[in-house]
Parts: structure tokens; sequence; C-alpha cells
């Protein structure tokens, strides 16, 4: 069994890489799906994964509604309560950073999702909280890009 | 004996180009090369106008301040692997150009430069602005005129390159042939000259971008909390921003009525500097939208903005910067003007 769990995780190391891009900070990713697809692959794995997406924000409808032409395009706010305010008590800081984001958007038949990478905000946070919450916003993070580009 | 095989696999074999493009390219210009923030790799008048060394230093350079990244850490195999990737979407043999310098005149070429070029590559060779997604630009343009004085391009291309493209222009985008609009073999090289001497203005290695040490804008308010909201809302329609609307830190987290007064968040937006930031680079919804923080700690008042200069250097877009210094000025003077 602990056999199988090692091979499971090295299996998902060497996959990974090819479905995560960082560059710098920025973590960005393209899915072969259409913009709703894409969207609700996203909402789905975040809320799978724990978190509670607090807001979506329509970049789209507000730029159309005042007369500028745009693609499809929203801002996914999520997080988890106790994380959140773990994070705004110890770092008040980080709270203009709260909660994390993604960016979605469509680029013809396909959508590009972005994000900052936890790095961002562990370099804010310093040792002022457990690092390991960075960590395991990663280890989220890869694995909700991961269902999303895994969607059908 | 799987692990083995697997670790095996990924340490001796050959690197995979496909693969490769998929870790690092894809993302940016799409996994069949058909562009979107990046440039469309497979359109076929590219692909047969420059040479390997021109794909293979341009990954490793990138085009410094424009979008492009650099991967210095790319070994010389997995470059390999990467151009043979992208030669696969094209059947033509590819061009092979020597390194050997065009002789002009640097004079005639400029003044050339101003009449046939400037248009699109900008008056010192800097280039159209914005990057590759359907709303910065008509999507009948496939590439934005590339920055001609930059260093990472110079690097990657030969003048052999440069004088080929001049006299054959390309397909499918707005680069037409020298020889037809009715310059002579003199002339183009008058241009190459030119163009080359770019590298003049530039130090050998560009310098690195400046690291941002704040992440926050953030002030300590006199007021009250609810003051202090009062007093940002006022100073962001002063700014000729729209309020959106003002909620919780906690908004969505907690049951609705629950949240934690003492931590608010005002959104506000300029749809036209929106608009015009989407066009200078899609991904800046890491940045959206506009917003500032107020919350109580410590009995102390504290107002709130990202440092958009912060999260800018990610991008590698010099215009991305400019627009970051007016936001982080915005921000700055609404703090301020909620906290006097």
């Amino acid at each position: 069994m602990r056999w199988s769990k090692l091979l499971l995780a090295v299996l998902l190391a060497c996959t990974w890489p090819t479905l995560f891009c960082a560059e710098g900070g920025m973590v960005m990713v393209r899915t072969l799906l259409p913009f709703p697809e894409a969207m609700l692959a996203l909402q789905e794995s975040i809320r799978e994964h724990g978190y509670t997406v607090s807001r979506v924000q329509r970049v789209d409808i507000g730029l159309t509604g005042m007369g500028y032409k745009t693609d499809k395009y929203r801002v996914v706010f999520a997080g988890k309560y106790d994380e959140i305010r773990e994070l705004a008590d110890k770092v008040p800081e980080l709270a203009a950073y709260l909660p994390p984001k993604i960016a979605i958007f469509a680029e013809g038949e396909q959508t590009i999702l972005v994000t900052a990478h936890p790095s961002l905000y562990a370099r804010i946070a310093g040792d002022r909280v457990d690092p390991v919450i960075f960590d395991r916003w990663e280890s989220d993070l890869k694995s909700i890009l991961h269902d999303v580009q895994a969607a059908e | 004996m799987a692990i083995l095989m697997c670790l095996a696999g990924v340490s001796s074999a050959a690197p995979d180009g496909a693969r490769l493009f998929s870790e690092h390219c894809a993302v940016c210009h799409g996994d069949k090369g058909n562009g979107g923030v990046g440039t469309p790799l497979a359109l076929p008048s590219f692909l047969a106008s420059v040479d390997d060394k021109f794909l293979r230093e341009t990954i490793r350079h990138g085009r410094p301040g424009r979008v492009m990244p650099a991967f210095p850490k790319l070994s010389n195999a997995q470059l390999d692997a990467l151009v043979r990737h992208i030669r696969g979407w094209s059947k033509q043999p590819p061009p092979v150009f020597s390194d050997a310098p065009v002789k002009g005149n640097v004079s005639r070429g400029k003044a050339l430069f101003a009449s046939y070029c400037a248009s699109c590559h900008g008056a010192n060779g800097e280039g159209g602005t914005g990057t590759g997604v359907t709303f910065s630009r008509q999507r009948d343009l496939p590439i934005i005129a590339p920055a001609l004085n930059n260093p990472g391009f110079l690097a990657a291309a030969s003048d052999e390159l440069i004088r080929h493209t001049l006299q054959f222009g390309r397909e499918g985008t707005p680069m037409t042939s020298m020889l037809v609009q009715g310059l002579d073999e003199k002339q183009i090289n008058d241009l190459v000259a030119y163009v080359r001497a770019f590298e003049n203005s530039y130090v050998t290695e560009p310098e690195p971008r400046d690291p941002i040490d704040e992440s926050v804008i953030i002030m300590e308010s006199p007021y009250t909390v609810e003051e202090t909201v009062e007093n940002l809302k006022e100073a962001i329609i002063g700014q000729n921003f729209l309020l959106i609307r003002t909620d919780y830190l906690e908004h969505g987290l907690v049951e609705e009525g629950k949240e934690n007064k003492q931590e608010v968040i005002l959104h506000f937006c300029n749809f036209k500097f929106l608009f015009d930031a989407l066009t200078i680079d899609p991904r800046i919804g890491m940045f959206l939208p506009c917003r500032v923080t107020v919350l109580e700690r410590d009995g102390k008042v504290l107002v709130m903005a990202i440092n958009p200069l912060y999260l800018s250097r990610l991008f590698n877009n010099d215009e991305l910067d400019n627009a970051c210094k007016q936001m982080h000025q915005v921000y700055a003077a609404l703090i301020e003007d909620a906290t006097l």
C-alpha cells in the first residue's frame, strides 16, 4: 500500500511540470476547454479541495457595459475562513492580497488561467506564519489547475 | 521497479520537445503554436524566415521588457528539442543564414527606416504595443511588430536573417517585402545596418529589473474605520474612479451579516484605464479589481492596497511597468487623501 502511494506520488511529480508554469511568481496554464466549461471546472475543483469561492468578479461584464470590447474574463476569489483569518491577523498587510484569486479568461476556444504563486504571499508573510500554509496552497493550486486541464 | 523505470526515464531519455513546449511555451503560444499572449510560431512565413539559431537564442535570451521571458536554465539539448518540435509545424527545411555582417550605410538606413518601418516598428525600433490575445488587437494581425531595438532580438537575429525578412516580408502579417515596396538591395542593406546599430544604444547585458521591496502601500489613518471608509469613497470619486462596491474581507467566507465589520474592502474601477491595462497585458487579472482595504489592528486603523510595481516585476513587460507606476500613484494619492 505504501509503495503504491509512493508510486502515485512519483507519477504525479513526473506529470505536474507539464501543467504548471511558474515564471518568477506567476502561475499560468492553458486549458483546451472553452471558457464556460473551464470556469465550471475551476469552481468545482476549488470546492472539492475544501475552499470557498467567496466572489467571482465579472471583469468582462463591467467592460462591455461601459462600451469596451472584450472577451470573457473573470477573477475568482477563494479561501478557507480559518486560513484567511490567521493570515490577516498575523500579517495585516497581507489583507491587501486576500483572499487569493485566479484570473480566468478566454482565448478563442481555449481558456487561460493566471494566478500568483503562493511563494509571493510567503515572501510577504516572512516568518510570522507557519509556511506550511503556503506549501499546502501550492499543492492545492497544482491539483486544482490539473483538474481544470484534465476536465472534459 | 516501476518507480526506478520512471526515474530512469526522466533522467536519461533525450529531452522531449513536445513536453518542453507544453511545459514552457504552450500557455502563451498555444499548444499548436497558433499564438495567443505570445506570437504564432507556427505561421509558415515565420518559420520560413527564421533559422534555428534565431529560435534557440530567442528562447535563451527572451525579449527583455517585452513579455517573452528568458530561459537561461534550459540545456542546449533541451533548446534543440524545442526547436525540433517547433520545426515540426512546417514541412519546409529551415533556412540557414550566415553570421557575416551585412555592410550598409547607417545614415541612409535611418532615413529609410523612418519612411518604411517606423509606422509599425516605432520611431526607434521599439515595436508595436500590447500582447496577443483577442481584445489586445485585431486577430487578423497575427504578429505585433517586433521590437527591433530589443537586445534579445538583436542577439538572436543575424544580419542575413533581417535582410531576408526585409527582402521577402512575412506573408500573413503586415510585414511586406521591401523589394515589392520599391527598395533595391543596397537600400535594404542600409536598413539592416541601421537596425544592427540599435545595439549601440544598449549595454551588452541589460540591467536586471529593480527589485521592489514594498509589497503594499500602507498608511495609518487617524480616523475610525467608518470615517476612513467614507473618506476613501470621496477620494475614489475625486480621482475619477467608479466605486463598484464596499464589502468585508470575510465576505463569502462566513454567513452574510456575520463578517468582521472592521475589515472593509472598497472596490473601484476606471474602465478606460482597465481596458488599456488589459490591452497591455491580459494577465493583469492578478491585480484586479482595484481595491483599498481598511482594517483595525491593535487600536490602529490601517489603509492599504497592493503595490502594483511589486507585481508588475513578474511580467517582463515595460509597458505594464509604466501603467503600474501610474496606478501606484493613484493608490498612494487615494490613501493619502483618506488619511490626511
